[in-house]
């Protein structure tokens, strides 16, 4: 988990640096949910990943330096630099990814076709945001799990944000009944908690593999930078001195224009823009979700923490060393 | 034309414009309370609708609101994921009006943003505007400067039909923010300057669709673009009239309706034709341009510069597969030969 964080917060400066293009979806957050499904995984066993891949390949043991180098776009990476942090793929691993919200749910229920039929025993995992359960084909594929009795572990991590919206915004009813309906046992698992996902986990896992069908862990967790790498939402939490007045302006004109919506129907816009900046920054402070944080207080009364901190730091460094060929 | 916009301005104030006269407008997507803020703090949140991420139920809904009277504007994000909603537009948005016997109107337009240049990969970076304008019954258009990007805004709102509009991410400059830069001073991206920002007028008023304009007047070769290609054109044009080639550049500005007759007349004087497409080589508008003047009787020297793969993430390779100046030179060259 501590490996993937700090891998993932050199990514975070190199992505500063300008040295990586485009978007950048961390999984900073996710890694206790990773860790706790990822390490159960056998050798045969698949995975679908979303934007999000980084934190489950460094755990399945894909080399880091491969990861890193395909972020930098150099063609000694991992998909030679043609497809970047949201195309991930790992033939030897069957581990998929896809920047398509939603497009892990099928991806899933195949890759368990295929184990059903060729590796019996295996299973797949997918893994996907609560925004992404809305998705059509998410839902379609919930069903088709269950009616073909397939050995997938769909993995729904819980942020509460789809993109930049408020997901209880957006969203009908609960999730997890939601899932129920389609005839599937759900799991609800605090996603900070490893120990806890690890249990939830292999017991679905253990399920799937003895060909008792699906099983859905509903994983509450937070994402420390937000969305993506300058999520302007947290950019503006973070300085709103630098951000505010260069949106201001024109949302106030706009505000002001005659025609258009009654005055309350305005302020009550102005006021849900307000909520969304607010709850985004508490959000992004609410350390108590951060798996790293917990492990640490769970762990510090056990272990040499600060040595064994240590030699992972050095390890990532050394391995980003390797990949900017700096070594 | 007395004031200057950006591109992504040029836009918001066309269509804030359409939505202060016309109540039947709404925006409808993912995020539009973020993404289109202001229009949304002067509209409030029943005409700026915020949407699941649920592309197939809200653009399929928006067919059907269309037929009932609304006019929706869908927000797709970027063109790219039209692909998880695709039955929405191909097999009802496309062909209803057909299907009825011309009795039942779809006034929808899809807005998307495209292209690439900055590094996100081929998942996100696609144009897709010949793969949209090859289903009957759909207008695709694609601006390539803040007045066209108005014009054309109104008169995908005035059409009665689907409109699919696409705005190119090195266009608009809130959606590279957005996407690439994400605040960041550390990056850099070839935004064509006459395309992000320029004179609009101080009323809009409709651009039509299928109406081409011609950008420069040539008289060796012609080359025809849309988006970004038009500037990526306007940039080799220069460099080649240092070396003694006249080329003349057509801004399409949609690809359907399709403005064959500005085609026709333009490639008929030089003789040869140059198709600049950031969309994919085969099977798409370069080929489309080809029969277009080959139907039309005339012999003409013809090339192109396409994207001929899926897009590399690595900005370097993909500088190279999307069309740029040098590639368009060395064509322009090859056919002068």
């Amino acid at each position: 988990m501590l490996r993937s964080r700090l891998f993932e917060k050199a990514v975070q400066d190199l992505w500063d640096q300008g040295k990586i293009s485009g978007e950048m979806h961390l999984g900073m957050g996710e890694e206790a949910i990773a860790a706790g499904v990822v390490c159960q995984m056998q050798s045969g066993d698949a995975m679908a990943l979303d934007h999000r891949g980084t934190p489950p390949l460094i755990m399945r043991g894909v080399d880091p330096v491969l990861l890193l180098r395909e972020f930098l776009g150099r063609p000694d990476g991992l998909c030679k630099g043609m497809g970047g942090h949201m195309h991930l793929f790992v033939p030897q691993e069957l581990a998929a990814s896809s920047g398509i919200v939603g497009a892990s749910g099928p991806a899933g229920v195949g890759f368990a076709l295929a184990a059903q039929y060729l590796r019996p025993g295996n299973l797949a995992v997918a893994f996907f945001g609560e925004g992404a359960v809305n998705q059509g084909m998410m839902m379609e594929s919930l069903n088709l799990s269950v009616a073909w009795n397939l050995p997938v572990i769909f993995v729904c991590k819980d942020n509460g944000w789809a993109i930049t919206t408020p997901s209880p915004q957006v969203t009908g009813g609960n999730l997890a009944q939601r899932v129920e309906g389609f005839g599937m046992p759900v799991t609800h698992v605090d996603g900070s908690d490893v120990e806890a996902v690890w249990q939830s986990a292999r017991t679905a896992m253990q399920r799937a593999r003895d060909g008792g069908g699906p099983t859905f862990l509903l994983a509450r967790c937070m994402h420390v930078e937000g969305h993506f790498l300058g999520d302007p939402l947290l950019r503006i939490g973070r300085s709103p001195w630098h951000e505010i007045p260069a949106m201001a302006g024109a949302l106030l004109r706009s505000m002001a224009r005659i025609k258009g919506a009654s005055l309350r129907d305005r302020i009550q816009g102005a006021r849900s823009i307000l909520d969304m900046i607010l709850g985004s920054n508490r959000d992004s402070l609410a350390r108590k979700f951060d798996p790293i944080l917990t492990s640490r207080q769970k762990l510090q009364e056990q272990v040499e923490l600060p040595e064994l901190e240590n030699e992972v730091r050095q390890e990532v460094e050394a391995l980003v060393a390797t990949a900017l060929g700096t070594l | 034309m007395t004031r200057e916009l950006t591109f992504a301005q040029a836009i918001e104030a066309a269509l804030a414009q359409a939505m202060a006269d016309d109540p039947r407008i709404i925006i409808l997507g993912e995020d539009v309370h973020a993404i289109r803020r202001n229009l949304y703090a002067r509209f409030g949140e029943r005409r700026v609708r915020p949407a699941p991420i649920s592309e197939s139920a809200f653009l399929g809904a928006a067919v059907a609101a269309a037929m009932a009277g609304l006019r929706p504007v869908v927000d797709m994000y970027l063109v790219d994921f039209l692909g998880v909603a695709m039955d929405a537009i191909l097999n009802h948005a496309a062909k209803v009006e057909a299907f009825s016997g011309g009795n039942w109107q779809v006034p929808l337009v899809v807005r998307a943003a495209c292209g690439g240049g900055y590094g996100d990969g081929g998942q996100h970076e696609q144009s897709l505007w010949g793969w949209l304008a090859h289903i009957p019954g759909l207008s695709v258009v694609v601006p390539s400067n803040p007045a066209d990007a108005g014009g054309l805004m109104l008169a995908a709102l005035e059409h009665t039909g689907p409109v699919v509009y696409l705005e190119h991410k090195l266009l608009a400059d809130y959606w590279l923010e957005f996407l690439g830069s994400g605040g960041r001073e550390t990056v850099q991206y070839d935004v064509p300057a006459r395309g992000a920002r320029g004179p609009v007028p101080d009323v809009w008023r409709p651009a039509p669709l299928g109406s081409a304009t011609i950008q420069r007047q040539g008289d060796d070769l012609t080359m025809v673009s849309v988006g970004v290609g038009v500037h990526r054109c306007l940039e080799a044009a220069q460099d080649l009239q240092a070396e003694g080639i006249s080329a003349g550049v057509i801004d399409l500005r949609s690809v359907a309706p399709l403005d064959r007759k500005t085609l026709i007349a333009e490639v008929s004087k030089t003789g040869r034709l140059l198709v600049v497409d950031e969309d994919y080589e085969s099977f798409g508008l370069s080929g489309e341009l080809a029969a277009v003047v080959l139907e039309a009787g005339l012999n003409v020297k013809y090339g192109r510069v396409c994207t001929r793969e899926t897009i590399p993430y690595a900005r370097a390779e993909e500088d190279k597969v999307l069309p740029n100046k040098d590639r368009i030179i060395n064509k322009a060259n090859a056919l002068m030969g």
